[in-house]
């Protein structure tokens, strides 16, 4: 048995020397042939190495960790295809081995594993930014670097204390209590996009190119929600941790005009509903957790398979220059339909089958207000995610624009999404089958689907009711401060004011010093330069004068005396 | 790529072109929703919570919810919104 994520980190590395036709077969074969291993791994621990006094579990696979490889390697499998036509080695190569270096992690049984293949998950990621070659895309490519190397200094100073309190090394349940616990919870808590955390993801994701957006929004953050959920489940402060996550996103996916933001600040918002499903921690909780990323990595790739369709094919990806692209991109637009629904959770659509899971968990708890929050985001998803990025990029206004339908390649991957969607939210048995725990939940009573229809459809009553009243905001030509402000702004201001405050004092103590140097030089020259007191030259006769003179002197005290 | 705004005038035209079915479209949401609110009468609920039992409580929720977001963003707009070459001005000023 070879783990799979061996086989996509060595099978990236015969992508650059491949002619295009051969290259392009390597890139669906790899993952494919990964996914075939994956499927034929049994529980249990496997590829020990034996480093110092430590032992190395390379490969634990067990229900939590099944799950997360399978709809991992499916991502890269997916977003291979949509990549197809954009014929970069550079994508290409740091795309697979990001997803192997994130299956990696996934099947991680220790933690000095884990952050071998986090840090590289950082390091591999940032080419798919840098691989747009702009200047903004480099300025945020170095950000996202700096936070998400960031974090991972911080899971190996968490690892370092957790093994000299413990001696042990194990990626088990860690909880809070402990230094190390707190050091790796904001480790896994960065990559997580927490509140306040969050912003790397909307900063960076919609730089990245068509195709590594893709690529990005399925690893990263739900390699975070895996760790969390293996070492922090039924932590308490997750619940509002997630609460948070869920509803404070969504203002600014309202106000946010580029589209491939929006979609970064509503995964933000679905990330909010896995984070609460860890933090209640029971078995429906995590397999609703569990069940949610699997559905979401899909839906959310496909939402921004469509944007990045867009992107490809006008230019760009702005609210306010878009509209009316159904005419020319129905595919697109159907399939974008497709993940909007998704996303929202419509009834026959996969997100219903999942976030519902977390909402009865949560219902089963008791927590009555933040099962109101949740419920209130379920509705901003529908609002922002659901109506607005179709309707703005599709439909509204005529923008005139009449670009080509998306290529063959992008089309495919977007149909075998969007199937997969429909098809899981049709017949979820399968993925009820691979959750971490036995399933005992039905999603399609009568009382959900229609209550679920009833928010849905009123909050689509909502926007109907604000866009003819002209109540909406109007997609504006604008950047949104958001936390990112304080290290791309306020710090910066903070350095060069600060700066000029050291200068300041820097000149002052060298004047001074200056000045003091060349006082003392003054007074030494008065005494002792040339003309000074201490260094005039007398004639010899003089000496003698005086000599004498004292001589006499003294002489005549003795007759005297 | 194309001129902006002004279709070609041989354009074929789409059915979403004409008012009328985007009325049509409209009223088939109001219809929608009267229908999904009178259906609150006809079947059994499982509340979790008081609030569930509510007589359309789904629906009210959504469309306040969203109502309430969406003018919350609004007046977020005043406090947030700046030009959008913001902050390569930054750049501009001088350090890199």
């Amino acid at each position: 048995m070879v783990n799979p994520a061996y086989i996509l980190i060595l099978g990236a590395l015969p992508i650059a020397f491949l002619g295009r036709p051969f290259r392009q077969a390597w890139l669906l074969a790899v993952p494919l042939v990964a996914f075939g291993m994956a499927l034929g791994i049994d529980d249990g621990t496997y590829g020990q190495i034996q480093v110092f006094d430590y032992t190395l579990e390379t490969l634990r696979m067990d229900g939590l960790a099944r799950v997360f490889t399978f709809i991992f390697l499916i991502a890269a499998f997916l977003s291979n295809i949509y990549a197809l036509h954009d014929d970069d080695p550079i994508q290409q190569v740091s795309g697979m081995i990001y997803a192997g270096s994130a299956v990696g992690a996934v099947l991680a049984g220790d933690l000095i594993t884990l952050f071998v293949y986090w840090e590289l998950t950082a390091i591999s990621s940032v080419f798919l930014i840098l691989a747009r070659r702009t200047e903004q895309a480099r300025r945020a490519a170095m950000r996202y670097l700096i936070i998400q190397v960031g974090s991972g200094v911080l899971l190996l100073a968490g690892a370092l204390v957790h093994v000299a309190a413990t001696d042990s090394i194990a990626f088990t349940h860690l909880g809070l209590e402990s230094t190390a616990g707190k050091l790796i919870f904001l480790a896994f808590g960065i990559k997580c996009a927490f509140p306040l955390l969050h912003n790397w993801l909307q900063d960076a994701y919609p730089e990245a190119t068509v195709g590594g957006t893709v690529m990005l929004s399925a690893f990263t953050t739900k390699l975070a929600v895996y760790s969390l959920a293996r070492s922090y489940a039924g932590t308490e402060i997750l619940i509002t941790i997630g609460a948070i996550m869920t509803a404070f996103p969504i203002f600014y996916a309202v106000i946010e005009n580029d589209l491939r933001r929006v979609l970064a600040y509503s995964l933000n918002n679905q990330l909010g509903f896995m984070v609460v499903g860890i933090g209640i921690g029971s078995e429906l909780a995590i397999n609703g957790t569990a069940a949610h990323a699997f559905t979401h990595i899909l839906y959310k790739a496909l939402l921004f398979m469509s944007m990045g369709a867009v992107l490809f094919r006008t230019g760009t990806c702005k609210g306010s220059e878009l509209g009316g692209l159904y005419k020319t991109m129905p595919w697109t637009t159907g399939f974008c339909i497709v993940g909007a629904a998704s996303i929202s959770a419509f009834p026959l659509f996969s997100g219903f089958v999942s976030k519902s899971m977390i909402l009865s968990a949560l219902g089963h708890e008791g927590h009555w207000f933040v099962w109101a929050v949740l419920l209130f985001a379920s509705a901003g998803v529908f609002h922002h995610s659901g109506i607005k990025i179709p309707y703005f990029a599709f439909f509204a206004h005529d923008s005139g624009l009449r670009p080509k339908e998306a290529p063959p390649s992008m089309l495919i991957a977007m149909g075998l999404t969007a199937f997969l969607c429909i098809g899981i939210g049709v017949y979820p048995a399968p993925l009820y089958a691979i959750l971490p725990y036995a399933v005992d939940y039905h999603p399609y009573t009568t009382a959900h689907v229609i209550n679920q229809l009833q928010l849905l459809m009123y909050s689509a009553l909502a926007f109907t009711f604000l866009m003819l009243t002209k109540l909406y905001p109007p997609e504006l030509k604008s950047t949104n401060l958001d936390t990112d402000w304080i290290y791309r702004r306020f710090l910066p201001c903070v350095i060069r004011c600060g700066g000029r405050v050291i200068v300041a004092i820097d000149q002052g103590a060298r004047r001074g010093f200056l000045h003091l140097v060349s006082e003392i030089i003054r007074v030494v020259h008065r005494y002792s330069g040339i003309e000074g007191t201490f260094a005039r030259t007398y004639p010899a006769g003089a000496m003698v004068f005086w000599a004498v003179g004292f001589l006499a002197i003294f002489l005549l005290m003795y007759l005297i005396g | 790529m194309t001129p902006p705004t002004d279709s070609p005038v041989d354009e074929k035209k789409y059915w979403l072109d004409d008012k009328k079915n985007v009325k049509k479209i409209v009223w088939a949401v109001v219809i929608i929703c009267a229908a999904l609110f009178v259906a609150d009468a006809f079947y059994h609920k499982h509340p979790y919570f008081g609030a569930e039992e509510w007589f359309g409580f789904y629906g009210l929720f959504g469309f306040i919810m969203c109502v309430g977001l969406v003018l919350g963003a609004k007046v977020m707009r005043l406090f947030l919104m700046r030009d959008e070459d913001y902050y390569d001005e930054a750049h501009k000023d001088g350090d890199e």
